[in-house]
C-alpha cells in the first residue's frame, strides 16, 4: 500500500465561459501523504477539491482518485472517501451525536476486516472534543465546533482519503490550534491520506508532508516546506558593516561569499545570512504567476491593436 | 442493492427523527397553533351561515375542503420549501458524501412530510369535532374514505412538492413557486367558493389538479349522500376522483426521481456557498 498513489492528476483543466479556472494542474499524492494545496483565493483549490470529491464534472483532463474516475465512481468509492466541505449549516435540529449515528449507518455495508466502519460514534466524539456539546442542538455550536462535528463526520466512514477544503476559515486562533492538532493526530495515528486546501501559509507549513502552490489556475510549486524556501529562495542576502559602512549583498552562495568576506582582512561586524522565509517566497511566487498572467494578457492586447 | 435497500431503511428513521424534531420545535408548534387557531375562527364566525337548499351547518360543508387545501398546501409547499432550503444549508452535500446517502435523504424527505401530515390534519379536526361536531354525519364507511383519499392525494400531491423543490433556483423562489401555484389553485377548485359560481372555463382548468378532487373525496367521506346533488354532475364522482388522483401520483412518481438525480447531481460545496452568499444579499 505504502508508495501507492492515491490521488493521480494529469492535465485537469476546468473552464466557465471562457474563464480557465484550472488551466493543466497535474499532480499525485501518496498513500498516507498530507498534502496541503495552498493557493490565494480564487487560484481554484475549491475546484479542483471539488472535482476530486466527485462533486463538479471538469472541463478535460485525467483524474484518478482511489483508482477511480471520480466524475464515474459509485457509492462504493463514496464509502472510501471522507470530505470536509466550506459552509455547511445543516441539521441546526439535531444534536452531534444524533447526527454521527445516523449517517455513520451508511457505511455498515462497506466495513471490512482492515477497516471497521462506522468509526465507534462515543469514541469519536471524544477523539474530536465534542463530549460536552454532543447532545445539544448542532445550530448552538460555536464555530470551532461545528468544525470539529465536520472533521468527525468526515472521518465517521472511516476514509482512507480524507479531504478537506478550507477547514479554519473562520476559525479563532484557539479553534484553529485544536483543528490543526485534530489533524495532525489523524495523520500520525492513522493510514488516512489527507488532501487539504487553505489560503493560510502558516497552516501549510505546520500540517504539510508536501506543499502544492497554486496560483492562477497551475501548479506553480511542489515539495515539503524546506525544499519550496530552499527551490525558490535560492538567493540568500548577507548583510555586515564594514569601516563603518553597511552592505548588503545578494548571492545564491551565501557560505562561499562569507568565506571570502572574512578572508578579507578589514574588520567585519554585525555579520547576517538571511534566507527567503517560505512567506516570501510564497508571497513572490503567486505574484510572478498572477503578474506573468496579466502580462501576458496585456500583450495579447498590444498584438491586437498594433497593425 | 442490498447497500441502497440499507438505505432506505435509514431512510425511514431518519424520517421518523426530522418528524419528531419538528414536533418539538417552537417554530412548527407555532405554525400548528397559527393554522389551527385562524381556521376554528373562520369556522365560528360562519357558523351560523347556510348554504341554499342543504340543512347542514356551514361548518360541516365547508371542513372537508378547508381540510383538501391544507393537505396540498403541506404536501406541495412543504417539501418544496424544505428541499429548496437543504440544498442551500448543505443538508442534502452531506447526504450526497455518504454512500447512497441521497437514496436515504429522499425517503427521510417522503416520510418527514408524510408524517407532518397527522399534526397538521389533527389541528384541523379535533377542534373542529369538538366545537362543531362535523364528523358525526357518516359512520366507519366515511372513515374509510377518508383514510384511502388521503392516501391517493398524499401520492399525487407529495411529488408535486418535491419537483418544484428540486426545480427552484433558491429558497426565497422556494416560497414564491411553492405558494402561489397551491393558493391559485385552490382559488378554483370549490374550497372557499362553490365551484358552480365560477366561468365554465375555470371549473374545467379547476378540474384538471387534484385540490378540487381531493375536496370532492373528502366531502364525499363527511357528507350525507344527500350533498353530492350540489356537486359536478350531481354526484361525489368517486371514479374520476382515483382516476385523476391516480394519474398525477403516475406522473408524479416517474417526474420526480429524474428530477432529484439532477438537483444530486449539480450540488457542490461552491454551490452551498454561493446560496449562502447570495441568501445574505436579498436586493439584487
Amino acid at each position: 500500500m505504502g508508495g501507492e498513489r492515491a490521488v493521480g492528476v494529469e492535465d485537469l483543466r476546468m473552464r466557465y465561459g471562457d474563464k480557465d479556472v484550472l488551466d493543466g494542474v497535474t499532480f499525485s499524492v501518496r498513500r498516507g501523504e498530507v498534502v496541503v494545496l495552498l493557493g490565494p483565493n480564487g487560484a481554484g483549490k475549491t475546484t479542483t477539491i471539488e472535482i476530486l470529491e466527485g462533486l463538479r464534472m471538469r472541463s478535460a483532463g485525467e483524474v484518478r482518485v482511489l483508482g477511480v474516475d471520480p466524475a464515474h465512481a459509485g457509492e462504493e468509492w463514496r464509502a472510501r472517501t471522507g470530505v470536509v466541505l466550506q459552509s455547511w449549516r445543516d441539521h441546526a435540529r439535531w444534536t452531534p451525536r444524533m447526527l454521527l449515528r445516523h449517517l455513520g449507518r451508511y457505511y455498515e455495508p462497506y466495513s471490512t476486516p482492515e477497516r471497521s466502519r462506522p468509526r465507534d460514534v462515543e469514541r469519536l466524539i471524544a477523539a474530536v472534543g465534542l463530549e460536552e456539546q454532543a447532545d445539544q442542538k448542532i445550530r448552538t455550536l460555536s464555530g470551532g465546533q461545528r468544525r470539529r462535528l465536520d472533521v468527525a463526520i468526515g472521518i465517521i466512514g472511516h476514509p482512507e482519503l480524507l479531504f478537506l477544503d478550507e477547514p479554519t476559515a473562520g476559525l479563532d486562533p484557539h479553534g484553529r490550534r485544536e483543528f490543526h492538532e485534530l489533524v495532525e493526530a489523524l495523520a500520525q495515528r492513522e493510514d488516512t491520506t489527507i488532501l487539504l486546501t487553505t489560503h493560510d501559509l502558516s497552516e501549510a507549513e505546520r500540517l504539510a508532508d508536501r506543499i502544492l502552490i497554486l496560483a492562477a489556475g497551475r501548479i506553480v510549486a511542489d515539495g515539503s516546506a524546506d525544499e519550496l524556501a530552499r527551490e525558490i529562495g535560492r538567493e540568500a542576502e548577507v548583510r555586515w558593516r564594514a569601516g563603518g559602512e553597511q552592505h548588503a549583498r545578494s548571492t545564491p552562495d551565501p557560505v562561499a561569499f562569507v568565506r571570502d568576506l572574512l578572508g578579507e582582512a578589514e574588520e567585519i561586524t554585525d555579520l547576517e545570512v538571511r534566507r527567503a522565509s517560505l512567506e516570501e517566497t510564497y508571497l513572490a511566487m503567486v505574484q510572478a504567476h498572477e503578474s506573468g498572467q496579466h502580462a501576458s494578457r496585456s500583450q495579447g492586447l498590444f498584438e491586437e491593436v498594433s497593425p | 442493492m442490498s447497500a441502497r435497500r440499507h438505505a432506505v431503511r435509514i431512510g425511514l428513521a431518519r424520517g421518523w427523527t426530522e418528524f419528531v424534531l419538528s414536533l418539538k420545535s417552537p417554530q412548527d408548534q407555532g405554525f400548528y397553533l397559527f393554522t389551527s387557531v385562524a381556521t376554528v375562527t373562520y369556522l365560528y364566525f360562519r357558523r351560523d351561515s347556510t348554504v341554499e337548499g342543504i340543512d347542514l351547518a356551514f361548518p360541516v360543508l365547508a371542513l372537508p375542503g378547508i381540510l383538501a387545501a391544507f393537505l396540498v398546501f403541506s404536501l406541495v409547499a412543504g417539501p418544496a420549501q424544505t428541499l429548496a432550503m437543504e440544498r442551500e444549508d448543505g443538508t442534502l452535500l452531506r447526504a450526497k458524501c455518504a454512500p447512497h446517502g441521497v437514496t436515504g435523504y429522499v425517503v427521510g424527505q417522503v416520510v418527514l412530510h408524510s408524517l407532518s401530515l397527522v399534526p397538521m390534519l389533527g389541528v384541523l379536526m379535533v377542534p373542529s369535532a369538538i366545537l362543531f361536531d362535523v364528523f358525526s354525519q357518516r359512520g366507519a364507511e366515511g372513515w374509510f374514505t377518508f383514510a384511502w383519499v388521503v392516501g391517493l392525494g398524499l401520492l399525487a400531491t407529495l411529488p408535486i412538492g418535491i419537483i418544484i423543490g428540486a426545480l427552484v433556483p433558491n429558497t426565497q423562489k422556494a416560497m414564491t413557486w411553492g405558494f402561489l401555484p397551491v393558493m391559485a389553485v385552490t382559488a378554483i377548485s370549490g374550497i372557499f367558493v362553490p365551484m358552480s359560481s365560477l366561468w365554465g372555463w375555470v371549473q374545467v382548468l379547476g378540474q384538471v389538479f387534484p385540490v378540487y378532487w381531493l375536496g370532492i373525496g373528502l366531502r364525499s367521506a363527511f357528507l350525507p349522500a344527500e350533498v353530492a346533488a350540489a356537486e359536478i354532475g350531481g354526484t361525489w364522482r368517486t371514479l374520476e376522483t382515483v382516476a385523476v388522483l391516480g394519474a398525477w401520483s403516475v406522473a408524479g412518481l416517474l417526474v420526480a426521481p429524474v428530477v432529484l438525480r439532477r438537483m444530486a447531481r449539480r450540488q457542490s460545496g461552491a454551490a452551498v456557498a454561493e446560496a449562502r452568499d447570495q441568501a445574505t444579499q436579498w436586493v439584487r
